[in-house]
């Protein structure tokens, strides 16, 4: 039984509620136990004053790559963790591409029982929605659903075959359980390496035109308007992709989306000279497309902000631009990434930590994500204005691409709490 | 007026869509006398002696052909088999060729298997007997539909009021389709259950509640019909795999303990044993009446092609 912990004079903001003021938090068994004012102070609890500090839920972050199992030297479920703590994150959901892949339950546990006392913070795994990745055969959904698995993803492929993926929606609907896809046209996407325009043709790279996302988006809404059934659209890029999500939700149906911090916060201008830490999948797309995202995030049709976590170590990046791998790490740098929308005046500091904490956990139906009695005691505290320069040789991630890395900063995580414990403490506040 | 004014007297049995309750009774009524005549040691009787039946099956069938053979016997038709996987269909034949040089050969009954939906009606259409439809693709199985309200009948009494669970592979069944219709006309409450890829979205207007969680659809129930998981229609695999499909939709004791008391258990067969069904509830005689359902097979059949058969000779008086 961990130590009774009393958070003091916090500016305390749960955005599911709208609370924003001073308060003082009591965390015990593992739960938050009282929101208030004054509260008086078990005599064995441990007191953490966090004056000029905002208390907030711990980040949810819906699309986390480690390497584990097959890829080690990328990433582990452990060093995740460390990683994820040290951002504010407090949940990560591991997607299911890895080696091999998370197609089956005996692999789903598998992840749980190895994250359990390694990993810092929460994991849940994601099961794939066809079995190997493959977007040939439906995995089993409802063994794996049984074991744990908090949503299905067909991973960063999308599933050619239309029917299969109706099949998979409408299957999937028997077991209430969520569907995440990859809004990609494989056939328009070939061996496209950036968003398609005047920069890549001036650069020579070839490029992904917005289509190969809205021919998939279209496809798939009218899929699962078909099916009936519940469609995560994984990390919009484009402003026009983002458009039909909005439509889709006005009509009714139950389609979310989550965007990347990186697509908030970055444009297709970051590649510069070829940075390769700028090559992600889908790729950084025109200033339009990110404002167009921007908009999306504070009129609600964004559900979650996403790190999309996929980190490739040096041997993957340092090529040239074309032979590199997509991806970036991204759980050490998503709320400072976010809260450059805030410091930008793009969004308001409620909306962007609604769709880190609140969003996700409530398409994953989770009771963490908010400050309020009884809720895994799973918080973060960070200094909203704090200014610090991002090194990528400092992350703690065993992979080391970003591409913030060299970029000036604002706003740092100082201290993460997991079910009441303190996993992170960056000045030494928390002792 | 009797209920033998109301007796099934039309050209044709093609499905159960063109019957009315007293016609589906009436069957069902003579079907009891047949069921009598069949464990008699004499079981044949001479009542068509002189007619002739043919079995035209386009899709290989074990005890639907042998079923309907045997009950051409007992009335004392000449009955001819014509397995045509293998014969003139091979050669290039189309449906209503071979129908036309069948009824050149002046059979009274012709009775038809056929992988297409419709088959049966088209095949009615272009000859002169009686038709009778054995299985036309995922559309009509109308004598299975018989047979198991025969079956339940002669178990619980009287289908007034039951309900009755149909759980499994919808989509391309056509014992369920059948099922669904004659239940309601005999006023059963009817339910189906499947995966949603197993089970037409617009099935809940068939006269039916859908469900797709096996343990809530059986609670209540008297009757758990379990169909085939029919693997073989299937363009893509709607299901992931069968251990997880015997995992959610599987009927076992467990399950079958959600519904009533003495819940009896169906299935029209053949078994996927350990997918849909296991052997532990399949083979219990106290619950399971799927060998009973194989004996009213014949008693329903003999039923139809004599009501035919009579309609046939009273037309031409």
């Amino acid at each position: 039984m961990t130590q009774p912990i009393l958070i003091q004079n916090a500016r305390t903001i749960d955005p599911a509620s709208g609370l924003d003021e001073v308060m003082d938090v009591l965390l015990a068994d593992g739960v938050i136990a009282q929101v208030g004012t004054d509260i008086e102070h078990p005599s064995h609890a441990q007191i953490i004053d966090a004056t000029a500090l905002i208390l907030a839920p711990g980040l949810i972050d819906l699309k986390v790559k480690t390497g584990e199992p097959g890829f080690e030297h990328r990433e582990t479920l452990q060093s995740a963790g460390h990683a994820a703590a040290a951002g504010g994150v407090t949940t990560i959901v591991i997607a299911p591409d890895t080696q091999p892949v998370i197609d089956d339950a005996a692999l789903v546990e598998y992840i749980r029982r190895s994250s359990r006392g390694t990993s810092l913070v929460n994991i849940l795994p994601a099961g794939a929605l066809t079995q190997g990745l493959h977007g040939e055969q439906i995995a089993e959904i409802g063994l794996m659903s049984e074991a744990g698995a908090v949503l299905f993803s067909n991973g960063d492929t999308g599933i050619p075959n239309a029917d299969i993926m109706g099949k998979a929606l409408s299957y999937a609907g028997a077991f209430n359980a969520l569907v995440s896809c990859r809004p990609e046209d494989a056939s328009l996407t070939g061996r496209g390496v950036m968003h398609s325009g005047e920069l890549s043709s001036r650069l020579g790279l070839k490029g992904i035109p917005i289509a190969a996302e809205t021919i998939a988006i279209a496809r798939d809404i009218a899929l699962a308007e078909y099916t009936g059934g519940r469609l995560l659209i994984d990390q919009v890029s484009s402003a026009a992709g983002i458009a039909m999500v909005r439509d889709a939700k006005a009509k009714g149906l139950e389609i979310y989306c989550t965007v990347s911090v990186h697509h908030l916060t970055l444009n297709e201008l970051d590649v510069g000279e070829y940075r390769t830490f700028a090559r992600l999948s889908p790729p950084l797309r025109a200033e339009s497309d990110r404002q167009g995202l921007i908009t999306a995030l504070c009129d609600g049709t964004i559900d979650a902000i996403v790190s999309g976590h996929d980190p490739r170590p040096a041997e993957e990046k340092r090529l040239p631009f074309a032979e590199s791998s997509a991806g970036a790490c991204g759980l050490e740098t998503l709320l400072s990434g976010a809260l450059s929308l805030v410091h930008h005046g793009d969004a308001e500091l409620s909306v962007v930590l609604g769709a880190l904490t609140s969003g996700p956990a409530d398409l994953l139906d989770l009771p963490a994500g908010r400050i309020a009695a009884n809720a895994p005691a799973d918080l973060i505290l960070f200094d909203l204005e704090q200014p610090w320069v991002c090194d990528a040789g400092q992350l703690l991630s065993k992979s080391k691409n970003t591409p913030f890395d060299g970029r000036r900063m604002q706003g740092l995580t100082h201290a993460t709490l997991v079910a009441g414990a303190v996993v992170f403490d960056r000045e030494g506040r928390c002792k | 007026m009797t209920t033998e004014d109301y007796r099934f007297a039309q050209p044709h049995f093609l499905g159960i869509a063109g019957l009315n309750r007293p016609e589906a009774e009436s069957l069902l009524d003579l079907a009891d006398d047949y069921v009598e005549q069949s464990r008699r040691t004499q079981k044949n009787s001479d009542k068509l002696r002189g007619l002739t039946q043919i079995n035209l099956f386009f899709e290989p069938s074990t005890r639907t052909q042998s079923s309907f053979e045997i009950a051409g016997k007992r009335l004392g038709m000449d009955v001819i088999n014509m397995a045509l996987g293998t014969s003139s269909v091979a050669k290039g034949e189309t449906l209503i060729d071979t129908a036309v040089t069948l009824n050149a050969m002046h059979p009274d009954l012709l009775v038809v298997r056929h992988s297409a939906s419709g088959a049966a009606e088209l095949l009615s259409q272009k000859v002169d007997c009686a038709v009778v439809n054995a299985g036309d693709g995922q559309h009509e199985h109308p004598t299975q539909a018989l047979l198991d309200a025969l079956t339940i009948r002669r178990a619980l009494g009287s289908l007034d009021g039951l309900r009755i669970a149909i759980c499994g592979d919808i989509t391309h069944s056509r014992v369920a389709r059948s099922n669904v219709a004659l239940l309601n006309l005999l006023a059963a409450e009817v339910r189906l259950c499947g995966p949603p890829t197993l089970l037409p979205s617009d099935a809940d207007r068939w006269g039916a509640d859908v469900f797709h969680n096996m343990d809530e659809a059986v609670v209540g129930c008297d009757v758990v019909m379990v169909l085939r998981l029919q693997s073989e229609r299937m363009d893509q695999a709607a299901i992931p795999s069968t251990r997880e499909y015997f995992k959610f939709y599987g009927l076992d004791r467990n399950r079958l303990a959600k519904a009533n008391p003495g819940a009896l258990v169906m299935h029209p067969g053949p078994m996927n044993r350990g997918v849909e069904i296991d052997s532990d509830v399949a083979d219990d005689p106290a619950i399971s009446l799927v060998t009973k359902q194989v004996e009213m097979g014949v008693a329903v059949r003999m039923a139809v092609l004599d009501m035919l058969a009579t309609t046939r000779m009273e037309a031409a008086k």
